[in-house]
């Protein structure tokens, strides 16, 4: 095994720690405790990233040879629609929330969340919304079919003339979804702004931190008007309004504008604290300070504002307006600056580093290959004569794929293998889990490059059946797509054996500077308590040998008395 | 382990993070969010205005303002009134705060019937066509909000009788009366979008 670097002494033989599921039952209560809410949401949500798999499974199936043969193209409406919603609203966002929990308290030195009862309640209307959004599946009529994205009209068809239908059901599970993730907002931006350690000023804070802040902001100002297009379309399917009917006088393009308003900035909801992750991680694994520190601070708000400003990129050719084209094509482009900024930060922070290549350092790595590459197709989708060529195809969905998983859910995994021996007291395999890395990082590629070439040579997406010629790009996707399935199994196996009995964790395995690591392994209940440290340099010194806080030895001795 | 060396811990001036006080700094984050569902509806309200090819329904022209007009006086300046609770409180007159308090919420309520009133009087209805839906819309969601802020001042009614209430300060009363301030902002543009744009 490959776990070193820390002192070997500490690692005892396996006997249950305060982390370890020997207390499982906290788990399913409404327990008000940040960091058992945190796993409460990272269980949950890789339950569905199960669920979302299989569907996506599916589709990969169905789309594996041309015709239709797998299953009923109607069906596979359903299927997709189901998948992206699945993976959107019980896998990405519910995950994003649990590192929240996890890690605000800890790294700003806060013993628990602001509004703790809020706190357990936001994450409880993760199962009400999961089961409403799963209750579609039984509705007569089947399950919501209109994509991710509702577009009426398609999503005001109801045939059956049901009053609960799949749309109906999928609407009602998407604004719980909103009024949950508003209360997580509400609770994390008060946590950051109220509750910070003494000492630890603005430009003190962990990039994790700035970066969870900027989404959560984008999670107050975006869902509500989300939300209003959502009860909107509400009325319209069920209570006979005319908002977005175009047979009534609406304005179906005002629901896009809805919607998209909020779901653009919604993807740096999700990519932020990706971000966040790979600003930790690689000054950690790299033994060298963040380069530029606070530009990748501030670009975290920029990135926040420039979100709010480019969503009509998504409309391009669905009658936008040319002069609004322009407009939205050029601010598109302005947000590749401070991402760019980032970019370079990690790479400067890369350069010359003394790399160590555990398996969160190379997820991180290959997440940042991959954004890098998304980014190269994200600037060209905003190019508007490109995008009218290549929107609505295989294309968009490699795109996304490419930002959605092969970025952000890498930025996932990173961070879980590098806090998982901080919040559950043990160390996982890093064996299994350089497997689980060598076939997540081969199936991901397999499955959405090629789709790359299928969407330029016009293979449209969302469509069971397909033209011959795209053939070889969607076998080879579709193996890539089962690579994938199969790489849940090398992670499922390291995640359960080394909670139950992998060896205990030391407090700071990896060697990083952050307050979480002067927790012991697992964090006690109201993490420092009562001793709260005084943050008194920037984060990552790495080999600048200056101490974090004040009585920095005092901290480090307690943790591993624990 | 050895133990902690008692000299690290003399150094050490441990700091402390209260648990509460948070409230109104989250109350304002929320505020603030749920402003933005309105702009949302106001948004879309005047795209639609300027761009369906039919307005106003068959057989409607226009809305009557009377009402409405002595409706938004009542609840503009029942504003007034609930600061006029708070200076009371502030100064510990806590009978003449409930009174004040309590003629805020019978104005609210004034609020709630004349709307109530005048939606029983209107001749088009939720289905009649993108007008009808976005003014039952609009007005609908704002009287939810007024009747969630009538009902919140009953329980802070309710609860000043409770001995010792204010002893940790008048979180409850100052948020409540933010809502209200806010609810009635709101309502004054919904009353310029809808019944002065006309
Ligand atoms: C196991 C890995 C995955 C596979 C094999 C997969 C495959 C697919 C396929 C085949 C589609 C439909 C493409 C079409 O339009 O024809 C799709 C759509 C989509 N996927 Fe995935 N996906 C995977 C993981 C993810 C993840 C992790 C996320 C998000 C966190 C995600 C989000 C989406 C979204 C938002 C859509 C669009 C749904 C819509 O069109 O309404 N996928 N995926
Ligand atoms: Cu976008």
């Amino acid at each position: 095994m490959t776990i070193t670097n820390y002192d070997p002494r500490i690692l005892k033989a396996p006997h249950p720690v305060p982390g370890a599921p020997d207390n499982w039952k906290r788990f399913f209560s409404f327990n008000t405790d940040a960091k058992v809410i945190g796993i409460q949401y990272i269980v949950t949500s890789l339950f569905f990233l199960l669920v979302g798999g299989l569907l996506a499974m599916i589709v990969r199936g169905e789309l594996i040879t041309p015709p239709a043969d797998l299953v009923d193209p109607s069906v596979y409406n359903g299927l997709y629609t189901m998948h992206g919603t699945v993976m959107l609203f019980l896998f990405l966002f519910p995950i994003l929330n649990g590192f929240n929990n996890l890690l605000i308290p800890t790294m700003i030195g806060a013993p628990d969340m602001a509004f703790p009862k809020l706190n357990a309640a936001a994450f409880w209307l993760v199962p009400v919304f999961a089961t409403v959004l799963m209750g579609s599946f039984f509705a007569p009529g089947g399950p919501a079919s209109s994509g991710w994205w509702s577009y009426p009209p398609m999503s005001l068809q109801n045939p059956l003339g049901h009053f609960i239908n799949g749309q109906f059901l999928w609407i009602l599970a998407v604004a719980l979804s909103g009024i949950s993730s508003i209360m997580g907002a509400v609770n994390f931006v008060t946590t950051i702004i109220r509750m910070r350690a003494p000492g630890m000023g603005f430009f003190k804070m962990p990039i994790f931190v700035w970066t969870a802040w900027a989404a959560q902001t984008i999670q107050l100002i975006g869902l509500p008007p989300l939300t209003g297009g959502a009860v909107m379309l509400l009325f319209d399917l069920s209570f006979g309004t005319s908002f977005f009917r175009p047979e009534g006088g609406g304005d179906p393009v005002l629901f896009q504008h809805f919607f998209w308003f909020y779901s653009h900035p919604a993807v740096y909801v999700l990519v932020l604290p990706v971000f966040g992750i790979f600003s930790e991680l690689f000054p950690v694994y790299a033994r060298k300070p963040l380069f530029g520190y606070k530009f990748v601070a501030i670009a975290s708000f920029g990135i926040t504002f420039l979100s709010m400003i480019v969503w009509a990129h998504h409309m391009f050719y669905t009658g936008t307006p040319n002069w609004m084209r322009h407009i939205f094509m050029f601010t598109t482009m302005l947000i590749a600056v401070p991402t760019g900024v980032k970019v370079f930060a990690w790479l400067g922070t890369l350069w010359q580093g003394n790399l160590r290549l555990n398996t969160p350092m190379l997820f991180c790595l290959g997440g940042l290959f991959n954004f890098i590459f998304a980014g190269i197709t994200g600037v060209m989708l905003a190019t508007v004569p490109i995008d009218i060529h290549v929107g609505n195809t295989a294309f968009v969905v490699a795109h996304f794929h490419y930002v959605i998983f092969n970025t952000i859910g890498f930025g996932v995994f990173a961070g879980i293998y590098h806090w998982f021996p901080k919040f559950t007291g043990r160390m996982y395999y890093e064996g299994l889990g350089k497997v689980h890395f060598v076939l997540t990082f081969i199936g991901a590629t397999l499955n959405w490059l090629p789709l790359h070439w299928a969407g330029l040579l016009g293979m449209p997406r969302r469509v069971a059946s397909y033209d011959p010629e795209f053939a070889i790009w969607n076998v080879l996707g579709s193996i890539g797509a089962f690579m994938l399935g199969v790489a849940s199994i090398p992670f499922i196996l390291n995640m359960v054996s080394s909670w139950a009995r992998g060896p205990q964790a030391p407090p700071n395995p990896w060697r990083a500077i952050g307050l979480e690591w002067l927790l012991p392994s697992p964090p006690p209940a109201e993490n420092f308590q009562d001793d709260i440290p005084t943050v008194i340099s920037e984060p990552y010194g790495y080999g600048l040998g200056h101490p974090l806080v004040e009585d920095e030895e005092f901290y480090v001795r307690r943790s591993l008395e624990a | 382990m050895t133990a902690v060396n008692p000299e690290v811990q003399l150094n050490h001036t441990p700091g402390h993070v209260k648990h509460d006080g948070h409230n109104m700094t989250g109350f304002v984050i929320f505020l603030c969010s749920e402003s933005v569902i309105f702009l949302a509806f106001f948004a879309g309200y005047a795209v639609l205005k300027l761009t369906a090819p039919q307005w106003l329904p068959d057989g409607v022209d226009g809305l009557e303002v009377r009402m409405p007009l002595i409706n938004s006086v009542v609840l503009v300046s029942s504003s007034f009134v609930a600061y006029g609770a708070e200076v009371c409180l502030h100064a510990r007159k806590l009978w003449r705060f409930r009174a004040v308090w309590l003629l805020t919420m019978a104005m609210g309520s004034y609020f709630i019937y004349g709307q109530y009133v005048e939606w029983s009087e209107l001749s088009f209805s939720l289905s009649s066509g993108v007008f009808g839906g976005l003014f039952y819309l609009l007005t609908g969601f704002h009287g939810l909000h007024v009747i969630t802020g009538v009902l919140l001042m009953g329980l802070m009614l309710f609860r000043s009788f409770k001995p010792g209430n204010y002893d940790k300060g008048e979180m409850g009363v100052a948020s409540v009366s933010l809502f209200w301030h806010f609810v009635d902002v709101i309502w004054i543009l919904l009353f310029l979008l809808i019944y002065v744009w006309q």
